[in-house]
């Protein structure tokens, strides 16, 4: 046995996951200590301990390399998802003081449960072993389960929470069975070890290999809501308080797809030939089921919903092409997709109203004349949501479709792109409503922008801008860490 | 690296069908060989040699469940401490800070249920509090 299990430099590369933890557990406890109830104190430290995470985490990059004997690898890769899903709490902070002081929920646990997400999704983007993956899973599913069922008088809420639990932890079983099979066939969870043991001399049976990256599929899938695993995901949106519904969105999906990409592209690279037909398909059916659904929607919610299924299946396509290429186009594709899907959320958050009356794509009618910044930023989200160009979804859109087309995937690049047009209409829907109708009830009835949500709303236009006009400052960082296998 | 799995799981499958077996003979053996004697005492719902009283299908408390999921919480995460035992020889002081950090972590939690009122079975430090 080693003398020594933890040396500082591991501390140090676990750094965001602590200050996370640590602040959470703060939180958690400062409730029932103050009985006063005071909102705006609790999303400040939220926010400092968010802000410390990316600075631990950048600080941790800075001394890269594994930890606790290979249980973690803190690349490029890992610190760009680290700092994604922290940016993204962040932004899911910012409309919530608006939100939870509407519905008279302000509590401190509110924020500890989303930094103790928070905290499970950056083990995930570090985890490079099977079992932290799956702790990593486990810490930030659960804490989102009750934050789907955050506002527990209404009814909506409750079903949300209920079915992202049940369906939930039935993926995760899977995704644990497929970890069992191959600990049970190469001896080990490392995924670098997994790999020498699939290419070597010795490989084991190709069933269980394949039975195994299927189960895990079953469960990532479930995760980033690809199909034909997407069946919860409308139901929650709609159900979960909104800003928790942008968070469900892009948080633990971007770290789902991180572990999705670095398990698949280090640990199964060597059988990508056995796995690429799934992808393929499940790739096709995520677009296409995705923005057809969208199209019928009278929701806004339910459509945002819909179209984050299509744009999981969009990663997907990059996630077929098995390239270095491929995953970079994914790691950019995710953060443009996080940006500007949750503005739009916040948007929605915004005009919902006491309750969440307002969901309807009518209640954003005239929103155009009452209130230009909102309707002007969601007009940038939804923008960029279609690919147009000079916003982030367009070079998102085209690296991935590039990565395709340099790996022959031409019937999906060609099908992707037809779904691309197809989703066009359900997002101009939305502007037209916005632009070209007189104003309706809810938009009479909106406030003004309070400070919180003016930042939710304009740091992710400028973000998803700046990822428009100058793609290659991300693009490179990406590239540069897509190399999963050294 | 095994031989064969078939090989290497033979034993597995032999030892399932020898139990499933054994279970499946011995009920049939006193289905065949027991003698039964039917009446309406007999047939009543075991109560521990009471005569049962009532329906079982009552409502009750929400609280039983509180307290429940409670203990298994706190149960589970005390059985931590039996392996931390038995290496704390060897791992020395890393266990110890290992511990201390995982005990103050459950010491929080506690803090925090008991705090909420969780504990509380009556509801009458919730009314103290509020007055």
């Amino acid at each position: 046995m080693p003398a020594s299990f933890t040396s500082a430099a591991d501390l140090i590369r676990l750094l965001p996951e602590i200050i996370l933890t640590v602040m959470g557990t703060f939180l958690m406890v400062l409730d029932p200590i103050l009985h006063k109830r005071s909102s705006r104190a609790f999303g400040h430290l939220s926010i400092l301990a968010l802000a410390g995470g990316i600075g631990g985490s950048v600080y941790a990059y800075a001394h890269a390399g594994p930890a606790f004997g290979g249980m973690l690898m803190v690349d490029g890769f890992a610190t760009f998802f680290r700092v994604l899903v922290m940016v993204v709490g962040i932004l899911t902070v910012l409309p919530s003081y608006r939100f939870l002081n509407r519905q008279d929920a302000e509590t401190s646990e509110y924020h500890a449960l989303l930094l103790f997400s928070i905290a499970g999704q950056c083990l995930m983007a570090a985890a490079n072993e099977l079992i932290i993956v799956f702790i990593g899973l486990e810490i930030s599913s659960i804490a989102s389960y009750v934050l789907a069922g955050y506002l527990r008088d209404d009814k909506r809420a409750n079903e949300a929470s209920l079915k992202y639990f049940l369906l939930g932890s039935f993926a995760t079983a899977f995704f644990l069975y497929g970890v069992a099979l191959i600990y049970g066939s190469t001896g080990s969870v490392n995924l670098i070890a997994v790999r020498a043991a699939i290419s070597g001399q010795n490989a084991p049976e190709p069933v269980f290999l394949g039975l195994a990256a299927a189960l895990m599929f079953v469960g990532l899938g479930f995760k980033v809501s690809a199909a034909p695993f997407q069946i919860w995901a409308p139901d929650v949106y709609q159900g979960a308080p909104t800003p928790v519904a942008a968070f469900l969105s892009a948080g633990p999906k971007a770290a789902a797809f991180a572990v999705f990409l670095r398990i698949f592209m280090t640990a199964f690279e060597p059988i990508g030939g056995g796995w690429e037909p799934l992808v393929w398909i499940s790739a096709l059916l995520s677009m296409t089921i995705g923005n057809f659904a969208a199209l019928l929607q009278s929701n806004v919610k339910r459509m945002l919903a819909y179209s984050s299924i299509a744009h999981a299946g969009y990663v997907l396509v990059a996630l077929t092409a098995r390239s270095e290429t491929g995953t970079a186009a994914a790691m950019f594709y995710l953060a443009a997709y996080a940006l500007m899907n949750i503005g739009a959320f916040a948007v929605v958050s915004h005009l919902s109203g006491r309750g969440e009356r307002y969901q309807n794509i009518d209640d954003l009618a005239g929103l155009g004349q009452k209130q230009p910044l909102t309707a002007a930023m969601l007009a940038i989200f939804l923008l960029s949501l279609i690919g147009v160009p000079l916003t982030g979804g367009f070079f998102g859109k085209f690296y991935i479709f590039k990565a395709a087309l340099d790996s022959h995937l031409y019937w999906l690049a060609v099908l992707g792109l037809l779904n691309s047009a197809v989703a066009a209409y359900y997002y101009l829907r939305i502007l037209v409503m916005m632009y070209m109708h007189e104003p309706g009830e809810a938009v009479e009835a909106v406030e003004p922008l309070s400070l919180g949500l003016r930042a939710a709303l304009i740091l992710p236009a400028m973000g998803t801008l700046f990822l428009g006009i100058f793609p290659a400052w991300v693009l490179d960082f990406a590239g540069k860490s897509a190399a999963l296998v050294k | 690296m095994p031989e064969s799995y078939t090989e290497l799981y033979f034993p597995v499958l032999v030892q399932a069908i020898c139990a499933m077996a054994l279970a499946a003979g011995l009920l049939t053996v006193s289905f065949l060989l027991g003698n039964r004697v039917r009446n309406r005492v007999k047939d009543m719902p075991y109560e521990s040699g009471i005569v049962p009283t009532g329906d079982a299908r009552q409502r009750f408390s929400v609280k039983f469940y509180l307290v429940g999921m409670l203990f298994i919480l706190f149960d589970i995460e005390a059985i931590f401490l039996y392996p931390w035992v038995v290496v704390y020889r060897e791992l020395k002081m890393f266990a110890f800070v290992e511990m201390l950090i995982f005990v103050v972590l459950i010491l929080s939690g506690y803090f925090y249920i008991w705090k909420k009122g969780a504990l509380d079975w009556s509801g009458a430090d919730a009314a103290s509090r509020k007055r």
